[in-house]
């Protein structure tokens, strides 16, 4: 299977180059995925899957955009 | 500390004892004076109406983040209460000063000339302000330093609050002497031109700081408050590398960023107007990605934007900004953002509503959709005496009446912020709810619902939103009447100790007991006073309520509808 995926901000630099057509295969979970890209766990602060929040046990599915932020805030 | 009252149309001053206000400062000042001294039924724009700008309870200490502006008056676009809230060096060198607050009440005749209105430690002078009639802030601020010294700062409107335009805003000079902090909200701008005040400049020369009653316990709660700012991950690396608009992306990607006039919850080309993009083009052009908007700001969110060709064009270039220029206008060209926000602050006009103004022109054919350089055209007659000027300088609602649109995202005549209230449930409660008309800082429910700082609260369900939005709102009146920047809460939401921190800064700078239970009685208290002045001027819960269009339109992608209720709602606000 394939999925969107994007770091943001200080996680730009775990982004694949292959990101916008990431291959996966399946079952894969967030928790996964996060471990899969070299990202230590604690900077992952806030994961969307379709753009709702994905707790890290989220099965993946073809065609998923995937998410990754660390702590952000603002106003 | 003393309150400074100026009669601007017989230009005497008198300076006063606290007396019934004692123990106030900030937001909980200015809304306890407008309520006791402000006719609610006064037209905001006569001689009745005050304007009261004060230094929170901890601003002139060196407690870190403590040097916001809070300033009050009835507002002209809403006509509620009104506390609009500003960095900038004007708090501390007020408080500097020994002065809490400066009231400014009555007005001169209509063809009456502008004065500037200079503090220092001799007194204050009222001085013939005519060769600034009609300039821009900018070219203001280098005036008055020349007049008054480089080390002077200000409180001053642009051509637009001359105008009395309703979106005015009151802008405040930064450490660097750059009018680039904004009381933007609620058109007081447009109050401080019917007093026909240019501009208040603080001279502190031979001031010091104000002193702690207990020095040394003030000095340990300082030390830890500024730890406690420096390891949250928001407030001590996001907001700095990135600024605000670190949020972007994020809010993108939860669909909730407003598109199109709020047609859609993402845009395009959210990643070219991202706080990633930002930061990476002032790196490139030379600018400072991190700066603070008050001495003593350990966060420092603000930053230098410099154009093309590498000459400063902006600072406080905000999340709400590049989003109300950018996604809500679909405008994606970051230079056209910037330059659309340098002319807000140069002719004192509120961002927010600007970008949405400029939204809703855009909706009724008076410009293209996406066009940056037709949008700062428009947005430069809005500090001329041209009739489009007028309408523009005037907001949202009034150019949707003004070209027959009827998708007007409003609540209380105040245009909505940078988080769409369908999918952000939240921050729609406070939206709906709060005493100033849509305003996103009155209850930061997006922390919650979509950035998962200090709680976790489904943005999608309406479950919890109500009492997640009241307690926000008393905290957040807490905030700004200490003098605390608002970005603090995102620590102190996280941390135990955070509230018992500021308590104790409190307690150990005035020597008197202050615990957290004062802090919460402070907000609460707060909010009590402004919904008794907006009750007074004829609010009632059915003003409490989102657009209609909000309700019946479900927004892409997760095609949601808002659909809390007039009940719902009531959960939200204070008895």
């Amino acid at each position: 299977m394939r999925v969107t995926l994007k770091c943001f901000a200080t996680l730009g630099r775990f982004q694949p180059e292959n990101a916008a057509d990431f291959p996966l295969k399946p079952p894969e979970t967030v928790e996964r995925l996060i471990a899969r890209l070299g990202i230590p766990e604690e900077e992952v602060a806030v994961v969307f899957v379709n753009g709702v929040h994905a707790p890290r046990e989220t099965l993946l599915a073809d065609g998923d955009r995937v998410g990754l932020f660390p702590a952000v805030g603002g106003g | 500390m003393k309150i400074l009252r100026i009669n601007t149309r017989t230009r005497e001053h008198r300076f006063e004892e606290l007396g019934k206000y004692a123990g106030l400062g900030g937001r909980a000042l200015t809304s306890r004076l407008v309520l006791s001294e402000v006719p609610a039924d006064c037209h905001p724009l006569a001689a009745a109406n005050k304007l009261v700008a004060a230094a929170g309870i901890l601003t002139g200490s060196v407690a870190a983040n403590s040097g916001r502006i809070s300033v009050g008056a009835k507002s002209p676009l809403t006509g509620t209460i009104k506390e609009s809230n500003s960095g900038g060096m004007f708090a501390q060198k007020l408080a500097r000063l020994g002065i809490l607050a400066v009231v400014l009440e009555d007005c001169p005749p209509k063809d009456a000339p502008p004065v500037n209105i200079c503090i220092n430690t001799d007194g204050v002078s009222v001085t013939d302000a005519s060769a600034y009639a009609g300039k821009g802030t900018y070219e203001c601020m280098d005036k008055l330093r020349a007049e008054f010294g480089q080390r002077t700062c200000a409180m001053l409107i642009g051509p637009a609050g001359e105008h009395q335009r309703l979106a005015a805003s009151i802008q405040f000079s930064d450490p660097e002497g750059r009018p680039a902090r904004a009381a933007g909200r609620g058109g007081l701008g447009a109050v401080m031109g019917s007093k026909k005040i240019k501009a208040v400049v603080l001279d502190d020369a031979g001031c010091g700081v104000v002193s702690p009653a207990e020095p040394e316990r003030f000095k340990d709660a300082n030390k830890r408050w500024v730890e406690i700012l420096k390891s949250h991950p928001v407030t001590g690396q996001g907001l700095p590398a990135y600024g605000t608009a670190i949020l972007v992306n994020i809010i993108n990607e939860a669909g909730a960023l407003p598109t199109k006039n709020f047609r859609f919850g993402r845009f395009e080309f959210a990643a070219d107007i991202s706080g990633e993009t930002i930061a990476e083009t002032i790196s490139k052009r030379g600018g400072k990605t991190k700066e603070g908007c008050h001495s003593g700001c350990v966060i420092q969110c603000s930053q230098s934007y410099l154009d093309k060709d590498g000459k400063y064009l902006t600072s406080g270039f905000e999340y709400e900004t590049i989003w109300a220029m950018g996604a809500n206008s679909l405008i994606k060209d970051l230079d056209d953002i910037a330059m659309l926000d340098r002319t807000c602050d140069d002719l004192g006009l509120d961002t927010i509503e600007m970008g949405n103004t400029i939204a809703v022109a855009m909706d009724g054919g008076v410009i293209a959709w996406g066009d940056g350089k037709a949008a700062i055209e428009l947005l430069r007659k809005a500090g001329t005496k041209d009739p489009l000027g007028a309408i523009v300088g005037n907001g949202c609602r009034y150019m949707a009446e003004a070209v027959g649109v009827t998708r007007v995202p409003v609540v209380k005549g105040q245009s909505l912020p940078a988080y769409d209230p369908r999918v952000v449930k939240g921050i729609g409660v406070t939206y709906a709810t709060s005493t100033m008309g849509a305003d996103h800082t009155a209850g930061y429910a997006v922390a919650q619902n979509i950035l998962k700082v200090g709680g976790d609260v489904d943005p999608h369900s309406k479950a919890g939103q109500a009492e997640l939005s009241k307690n926000l709102q008393v905290a957040t009146a807490a905030v700004d009447s200490l003098g605390l920047c608002l970005f603090v809460a995102f620590a102190i939401l996280d941390n135990d100790k955070g509230v018992p921190t500021i308590a104790e800064l409190v307690s150990s700078l005035t020597g008197k007991p202050y615990g957290v239970d004062d802090v919460v009685a402070l907000g609460a208290a707060t909010l009590k006073d402004e919904i008794d002045f907006n009750r007074a001027a004829g609010f009632n819960a059915h003003h409490d309520q989102l657009p209609r269009f909000f309700s019946e339109e479900p927004l892409p992608p997760h095609n949601l509808t808002w659909d809390l209720t007039e009940e719902d709602l009531r959960g939200a606000l204070v008895k």
